[in-house]
């Protein structure tokens, strides 16, 4: 018995006296993430390429379905200390993750590990999605997009409108103008029609047009803040499209994405307010007529109308892993934001470049030449330097009040209640539920 | 003289039934104490911090009017999905239990419904009734003159998850009826038909009352059904909306838990969601099944 003993200690001994790089094999980096079908092949393309660059780490990318999914599957994986070394999570989860005590700051990770990083390289109304209050980087973005306008170009042609600036934005006036008389020479069924209301008939509209969404400047200086939606401006312009649902210039599609762009596609709306993640989809179904791209449409009393914001996720460091490990994971972002990965992945995605020098080298390269589509939501995001409102939002449970003002628009459009009384109520519901968040977190 | 047979060591009976013991403690009860406990908290979602406040996720949802209407709005949507899917089966029943010539065939055919997935039924009654796209529903828009928009009128959207929840679910009760008929007792059915009983009154003085188990039976099912498993239905055709008119209870504790993260009430939410379903079966059993023949 003792003799075994002593032999194990010696046997163990052993191991650990040779050094490390006998026996080295690649540290392996964990990458759960909500990328699928054509998506989920460039992230794996990606990976491949960091893997094969380097011998000292494997990156292991897992889908784990979509992005609610992979949170959750996150959140169980920490509760049962199996957690992945990068979670990819939705734009809406960022205060849930940043007040979760489970995450290494990215700007601290970086700093930690040695990379020094030149924060101001990189395009800041995405950057400035992610920060704290005091500027620093929490998550890296990873897929960002924003929305623009979309527009029946063969229409337009038939009714005499001149095609759209792809830089200057058009008014809100404007649009009604154009939406007013396709419909009344019976071009178009419908004027317009927006996908993901909140996000863009709201939250864009409130961050172009500089209108704070909510106070302490959105919510990035405090969990106290509460929304204010319901301000004249926002209130006149949700007003303006139930006045335009009337007349037909504007066509309620539905939540989900796919209503909207199926009544674009079907030429049942001339006008149509997407991400750019939808040139894409557009380009693979659309056959029977012409369609463009334009800056979303801005009122006339704007006239610097700040960036739009951004949707879409970004990639957060878990706690709980080594040294060696973390080291690992700056080499994979870095990798990540390197010209070539980033020029590649918005090539075959549509999602932006995350840095200036990416976007710069496709600007020498003519790929915006030669897309000029692509170049619209940079441009748009670009335009301007993010103020405190339009940087972002930064709100608890957003996904619950991104529903709560889905659910009151809808009453808004089938009229049940006028625009005022449906932001009231949105708000009034919204700030339960951030007094319930601040409740959690304090 | 009934034999009784005895078991002479005591502890047998118990390690027999112990398998079905733990597989109801582990995937059952432990689970839902778990829920019962997480009511009472408000956590983070990563478990690093919770805090004991009482009733306080029970009086925020209480307080919710939201709530309450999604409460309303579900024993709406599940007397509509029970009453048509059991009235619907009980016909296609009745009609199938004829001597046809392709009595197998026909039966088979009607129970394949069942099969296809609450997702799947959603997507496809959504592809038929989708205001712009949906083939029925340009029909009854052209034909009828209704003013058909599931997308934008709660009403209307009301209706076609009911449709699209009923749908699958007559399978599962035409299968039932089918065996409740068949246990009919011809001879019965016979001598009424010599006293001269037409046949919708045999109908219902003979065949109804003795299916009266069956539909006791399924009453009950179709409700739990319609209460939990339409969940893939509302997902894939109206997420709750058109202003949450579709929201039923099951949805929102998905909504606000699973893809809010709130996890303290929507804990509430399940502890009240059983409780509900509790007492409808409780209350089921005590008055209904009074009513209930077991024997023909």
């Amino acid at each position: 018995m003792k003799l075994n003993r002593l032999a194990m200690v010696v046997v163990v001994g052993i191991c650990l006296s040779f050094p490390a790089a006998v026996f080295a094999k690649p540290v392996t980096i964990n990458w759960w993430h909500a990328m699928r079908s054509a998506r989920g092949e460039v992230v794996d393309t990606m990976i491949q390429k960091f893997n094969e660059s380097q011998t000292e780490y494997v990156v292991v990318g897992t889908n784990k379905g979509d992005y609610d999914e992979v949170m959750n599957a996150g959140v169980a994986a920490f509760r049962a200390k199996k957690q992945p070394h990068l979670l990819q999570v939705f734009e809406v989860g960022t205060q849930t993750m940043m007040l979760s005590g489970a995450i290494y700051p990215v700007h601290k990770l970086m700093a930690e590990t040695g990379n020094v990083i030149d924060w101001s390289n990189y395009l800041q109304a995405v950057l400035s999605y992610y920060m704290d209050a005091d500027g620093n980087l929490m998550s890296m973005p990873f897929n960002s997009s924003t929305p623009i306008m979309y527009y029946n170009a063969s229409m337009f042609e038939k009714a005499g409108i001149a095609p759209l600036s792809k830089t200057e934005p058009i008014t809100w006036d404007q649009l009604g103008e154009i939406t007013k008389k396709l419909v009344d020479e019976g071009i178009a069924p419908y004027g317009m029609v927006s996908a993901w209301q909140s996000w863009i008939q709201v939250e864009n509209y409130s961050a172009i047009h500089n209108i704070p969404f909510a106070s302490k400047a959105n919510g990035y200086q405090g969990l106290d803040c509460e929304l204010l939606i319901n301000n004249p401006q926002v209130v006149a312009h949700i007003n303006q499209l139930k006045e335009w649902a009337t007349d037909k210039r504007f066509m309620y599609g539905g939540q989900k994405y796919q209503g909207p762009k199926s009544e674009f596609i079907a030429q049942n709306a001339a006008v149509y307010m997407d991400s750019v993640s939808g040139i894409a989809k557009l380009k693979s179904s659309v056959n029977d007529f012409k369609w463009d791209v334009a800056p979303l449409p801005v009122e006339a009393s704007m006239k610097s109308p700040q960036n739009s914001i951004i949707g879409g996720a970004s990639l957060w460091v878990l706690t709980g892993h080594t040294k060696k490990e973390y080291e690992g994971v700056a080499a994979f972002l870095k990798f990540l934001a390197s010209n070539d990965m980033q020029s590649y992945w918005h090539k075959e995605t549509g999602y932006f470049p995350i840095t200036l020098n990416a976007y710069n080298a496709l600007k020498e390269e003519g790929y915006y030449k030669e897309n000029p589509l692509q170049a619209v939501g940079i441009d748009q995001l670009n335009r301007a330097n993010p103020t405190e409102i339009s940087r972002g939002l930064r709100l608890g449970y957003f996904v619950q009040i991104r529903n709560i003002i889905n659910e009151e628009l809808e009453l808004v459009w089938n009229g049940k209640k006028t625009a005022q009384e449906a932001l009231d109520n949105a708000v009034s519901r919204s700030n339960i539920q951030l007094r319930t968040f601040e409740k959690t977190y304090n | 003289m009934i034999k009784r047979s005895t078991f002479k060591a005591s502890y047998l009976p118990y390690l027999l039934i112990l398998p079905q013991v733990i597989i109801t403690l582990t995937f059952f009860y432990w689970p839902a104490v778990q829920g019962l406990l997480q009511s009472f908290l408000l956590s983070d979602p990563f478990g690093r911090s919770s805090k004991f406040v009482w009733f306080y996720n029970y009086i925020e949802i209480f307080t919710d009017p939201l709530y309450l209407k999604s409460i309303l709005i579900t024993f709406t949507f599940s007397l509509a999905v029970a009453s048509v899917s059991i009235a619907f089966g009980l016909f296609i029943a009745t009609m199938a239990n004829r001597a046809l010539k392709a009595t197998a065939l026909v039966r088979t055919l009607l129970i394949w419904p069942y099969a296809v997935a609450p997702a799947i039924s959603g997507i496809l009654w959504l592809f038929l009734l989708h205001p712009s796209y949906g083939i029925v529903a340009l029909a009854i828009k052209s034909w009828f003159g209704v003013d058909w928009n599931p997308v934008l009128k709660g009403g209307d959207a009301m209706v076609m998850i009911t449709i699209a929840a009923a749908w699958k679910q007559i399978s599962y009760n035409f299968v039932f009826f089918m065996a409740g008929l068949q246990a009919v007792p011809k001879s019965l059915i016979e001598a009424a038909a010599i006293d001269g009983a037409s046949p919708l009154k045999r109908f219902w003085a003979i065949t109804f009352p003795l299916l009266s188990p069956t539909f006791f039976f399924l009453s009950v099912m179709n409700i739990i059904y319609s209460f939990f498993e339409t969940f893939g239905v509302i997902h894939t055709v109206t997420q709750g909306g058109p202003g949450g008119s579709t929201n039923i209870l099951v949805y929102k504790v998905y909504q606000d838990g699973f893809v809010g993260l709130n996890l303290g009430s929507s804990s509430a939410q399940s502890v009240v969601l059983m409780s509900l379903i509790v007492i409808i079966t409780v209350l089921q059993f005590k008055y209904v099944e009074k009513k209930v023949q077991y024997t023909g």
